[in-house]
This record gives structure tokens, sequence and C-alpha cells, in this order.
């Protein structure tokens, strides 16, 4: 029932918003990929010149490179495992019948509202020390020797912080995805004498099948970007060095900005790797 | 046709169901328990957990010492500025969209959508530059700007979702009976939006509250927020557990109180209406 008239008033109404969009991606975008190509360091003379494709082949073959694409993917791994695993396993046992289940349900979601400096700072004194930390009085409990967590078991430790924070986010989008499931398919089932695996295998899991994929693009945008997490606990020593924080040094702590503007490009091209798939998925669903 | 719950199972639901999540919620309530302990209680071997002597001492030495209330100050402004400006452009384009679809809307949303999963690392240097030649770094309406471009996408979907369920049949009824569109806006159509604008503030309000790469990296002093408040304690001086618990307590409390709020947003914010 669009008019001519209400169509050019939607088009002013919109403008503001991707007019303002479409700067803030364009500028910095074309900026990044101009100092990529520019011999450029600010603290040691400046803008040096044209540098070809030097700063991406530089950035590929540093001895740091490789090691840290390895650490992303374990940490992206490792909490897209444990925070599906167990968001599912969680998600199935939240929707169970049983007593202050309002509360569980608060009890679990609430990391995910804690500020990533402070869950960061809260694990690595309070339960990571050594000497101090919970989890140092827990080894000894049972009679072991402290672990120094962020020395001896570094990349582990990121994933358990980082997890704990995105765990509370997997079980609530599957858990309002079970919610959604016909429980009769459940039922007749039982009727029919399917095993609870066989119903979990073959009636639940697929029925999360959708949600489950959401999970993993949405966090793997999400924690191939860590930040705050590595920068107050180890710094990226001790292997902890993901490729976000590879450029975040690059730029901001040897000031080479053509090395980092090339690694930034990289990180762009494999951020929009994942969210073509994500955006796929998305845009299917607002078809109908 | 339901199935009958043996109160043994149900038992032993909330038995198993109650662990998990005190488990999972105990380094909140550790640090919220330490806040009120002396710091030789705090490091005590071994740990004390609920008969200790309560003191506030922990919070007056805080907001003594570090000029809390400035940090405060600059996390409510920064959260809430640029949460109340998204939401002022994002309503006329999301409800544009809703009302008034073209051909290209779903393109246009999804567009969107991509500017949001720009790695913020990617372009670091060029904000980072581009605030100081305008001589705003460590400049609180930067962060403003910033922050609610980085949250613009998130606003205008999920105020898009609220208005696409509004009912358009209540428009054209609106018309027939001769409302202006001025009327429509005002007396039919911001009623029903409001509950949805209301999420959306919440929502996104607790996400800038707890960015933290670009507020590390564009403050130093004078427009730091909470998050870079929490991270100057990550090199410790002397004993300092308790006081680091009153600290993280004060940034975090205020947020998980308006989260559990708004668990439900939170889904359909953060997947773009495609969980629901």
């Amino acid at each position: 029932m669009a008019t001519q008239h209400s169509r050019s008033a939607a088009r002013i109404m919109m403008a503001p918003a991707v007019f303002l969009l479409l700067v803030w991606m364009l500028v910095p975008l074309c900026m990044t990929l101009w100092f990529s190509f520019r011999n450029y360091l600010p603290l040691r003379g400046g803008d040096l010149g044209f540098a070809g494709f030097n700063n991406f082949t530089r950035f590929v073959s540093s001895s740091a490179f490789w090691p840290s694409v390895l650490t992303t993917l374990i940490i992206v791994g490792g909490v897209l495992l444990i925070s599906i695993v167990f968001g599912v396993l969680l998600a199935i046992l939240l929707d169970k019948p049983m007593w202050g289940q309002g509360i569980v349900r608060i009890l679990v979601i609430a990391p995910f509202f804690v500020m990533p400096t402070v869950s960061a700072l809260v694990w690595k004194n309070m339960f990571m020390d050594p000497v101090n930390g919970v989890l140092a009085h827990l080894w000894r409990f049972f009679g072991a020797d402290p672990l120094v967590w962020l020395q001896d078991a570094s990349v582990f430790s990121i994933i358990l912080i980082v997890s704990w924070q995105w765990l509370p986010f997997a079980t609530l989008i599957l858990l309002t995805a079970i919610q959604s499931l016909d429980s009769e398919q459940l039922e007749a089932a039982e009727i029919d004498g399917a095993t609870p695996l066989a119903r979990f295998f073959f009636i639940s899991l697929p029925h999360l099948s959708r949600a489950i994929t959401i999970v993993v693009l949405i966090q793997t945008i999400f924690v191939l970007a860590v930040f705050a997490e590595i920068f107050v606990t180890t710094g990226g020593a001790f292997g902890t060095r993901t490729l976000t924080y590879l450029i975040y040094q690059r730029v901001l702590e040897s000031q080479n900005i053509g090395l980092g503007s090339a690694g930034g490009v990289y990180a762009i091209i494999l951020a929009n790797i994942v969210a073509i798939f994500l955006m796929r998925i998305v845009g299917k669903n607002l078809d109908n | 046709m339901a199935r009958a719950v043996t109160s043994q199972r149900k038992a032993l639901n909330t038995v198993v169901a109650w662990s998990i999540g005190l488990l999972i919620f105990f380094p909140i309530l550790w640090t919220i328990l330490t806040s009120f302990k002396s710091e030789a209680e705090a490091i005590a071997n071994p740990p004390v957990f609920m008969f200790f002597d309560w003191t506030l001492e922990n919070y007056s030495v805080v907001l003594e010492r570090s000029n809390y209330m400035r940090f405060l100050t600059n996390s409510v402004i920064i959260a809430g500025g640029s949460t109340l400006l998204g939401v002022l452009i994002a309503v006329p384009a999301a409800w544009s969209m809703a009302f008034v679809p073209s051909r290209r809307t779903k393109d246009i949303l999804l567009w969107m959508l991509s500017t949001k999963m720009l790695p913020a690392v990617g372009v670091l240097y060029p904000i980072y530059l581009l605030c100081i030649r305008l001589g705003v770094l460590d400049n609180r309406a930067a962060l403003v700007v910033i922050l609610m471009l980085i949250n613009l996408p998130i606003i205008v979907w999920m105020l898009y979702t609220y208005f696409r369920e509004i009912p358009g049949e209540i428009l054209e009824a609106a018309r027939m009976d001769g409302a202006t569109l001025k009327d429509e806006i005002l007396y039919v159509l911001t009623p029903m939006a409001i509950p949805g604008i209301a999420s959306t503030l919440l929502l996104n309000f607790i996400l800038a509250w707890n960015e933290a790469f670009w507020t590390l990296n564009l403050t130093s002093v004078d427009a730091a927020p909470l998050t870079a408040f929490i991270a100057s304690y990550s090199s410790p001086e002397g004993l300092f557990f308790a006081k680091l618990s009153a600290a993280s307590t004060m940034a975090i409390a205020p947020i998980l109180i308006l989260g559990w709020f708004s668990q439900k947003q939170l889904v359909r914010g953060l997947t773009f209406g495609a969980v629901k």
C-alpha cells in the first residue's frame, strides 16, 4: 500500500543510519588498505613510501604469525567445543521440570553480563593465583601441587575464562530453541519405544541444529576478536598471542602501521568468510 | 497429553540443575563475598566462605582512592549516550524498513549486519589516527559516537524485528478513520512500539557498558570508563584481593540487575531474529 510519497519519506528516514554506517565502514577500511601498502613507521621517520605487497608477505613470514594462527584456532575451537557440548546438555536439563527453574536460569546466564575486564581479573587473581587462588586451595586440598595456571596452562586458562562468559550465551539460545520443540513428538517416540539416547540424537539434536549453527557462527566472530581477556591476564605472553593480539601489538606497541594494517586486512578477510555463512542463514530467515 | 513427572525425577533434576547453576555462578558469588572481607581474610588458608567479620572498608577505600565516581560517570555517559543516540537514529530507519519495505530492504539489513562483523582490530589504527587528528583521543563524545556506530546495526535490527510484529492493518484502520501521518505515529505506533524500544535500549546499554576494546585503546584518563578502571588493577601492589573484589562488584552489580530483566531480548538482539 506504499505510495510514491511514503516511499521517498522512507528513504529520507533511512538515510542517516545508512550514511553513518557507510562512512564508519568505508573510511577506516580504505585507510587500513592504504596503510597496508605503505612503509609507515610514525616513531621512526613516518611514511617512508610505497611498500608493494611487502607488508603482506612480511606479516605472514614473521616467526610470530603461524603460532598466533594456531593459538587463535585452539582458543576459538576450545570455546566452541565447551560452549556447544555443555550448552546443549545444560539447555536440555534446564528445560526439564524442577523447583526454582527461574532462579537457576538467572544463575546460569549471569556470567554473560560481567564486564570482560572484570571476569579476566577475577579469574586471574582470585581463582588462578598459584598461591592464594581458589583453584590452588582446591589442588592443595587434594594433595596436588597448585598449577601456575596462566604460565603452565596459559591457553587452556584463556579458553576457560572465555568459555565461562560464552557458555551462558549458548545455553540461553539453545534453551530458547528447545522450548519451541513440540513435546508430543518426543512422547510419540517414547511410546514407540525409543530410548532416551535415541530420542536425543534423532529428535532433539536435529531440531537444535539450526540454533547450534547460529551459536557457532556468532561466537566465532566474537571469540576471534577476544582482546580484554588476554590484555589483562597474560598480555600475549606464554603462547596466548592470538591474531587479534598480534595485530594490536604491531600497531600500537611497536607502531609498525604498515605491517599491522596488512595483518588487519587478513583479519577482515577471515572474519568475512565466517560472516558470509552467518548472513546466509539470517537472510533466509528474513524471507518468511 | 502431559507426561506425569514423578516427584523423585523432579527432585533429581532440581539438585543437578542447582549444583551446576551455583558452580557457574560461583566466581561472581565469591567476588561479592570477598569484597566484604578484610585483605587478610581474603587470602586466608583454608578460605573462609561466610563466617568472617563482614566489613565495608574495601568499598570506602576504593571510593576514596581511585576517583571511582569519575569512572562511573564516564561509563554512564558513554553507555547511555551511545545507546540513546543510536536509538534516535535507528527508529526512523527501522520504522521505514518495517512499514514501507522495498526490494532492497533485505539487502540493506544484511549489509548493516555485515558492518558489525568487521573486526575492530582491523581498523584500530585508522580510528586511533582520526581521533588524534581531530583532537578527540580520550574524549567522551568520541566514544559515544564510536560505540553508537558499533551497536547501530544491532539497534536497527532489534527495532526492525519489533516493529514488524505491529500489524499493518491497524495503520490502515487508523487511516480510514482519517488519521494523519502525525496522528498515526503519535497515537497508534508509538504506544505499540514503546516496549520494543525499551528492550532495545536496555540490551544495548549493557553491550556498551561492557565494551572493552575501544574503551581500553582510546582512553587514558579523562574519558576512561569502568572497564579501564578495572584493567588498572591488573598490576597489583601488595594485598588487594578484597579491594579488587569491591571494585569489581561495583562495576558489575548494576549491569547484572539490568541483565536479569533482558534475557529474552538478548536472544532476539544477538541472533538477529534467527532464533525465536
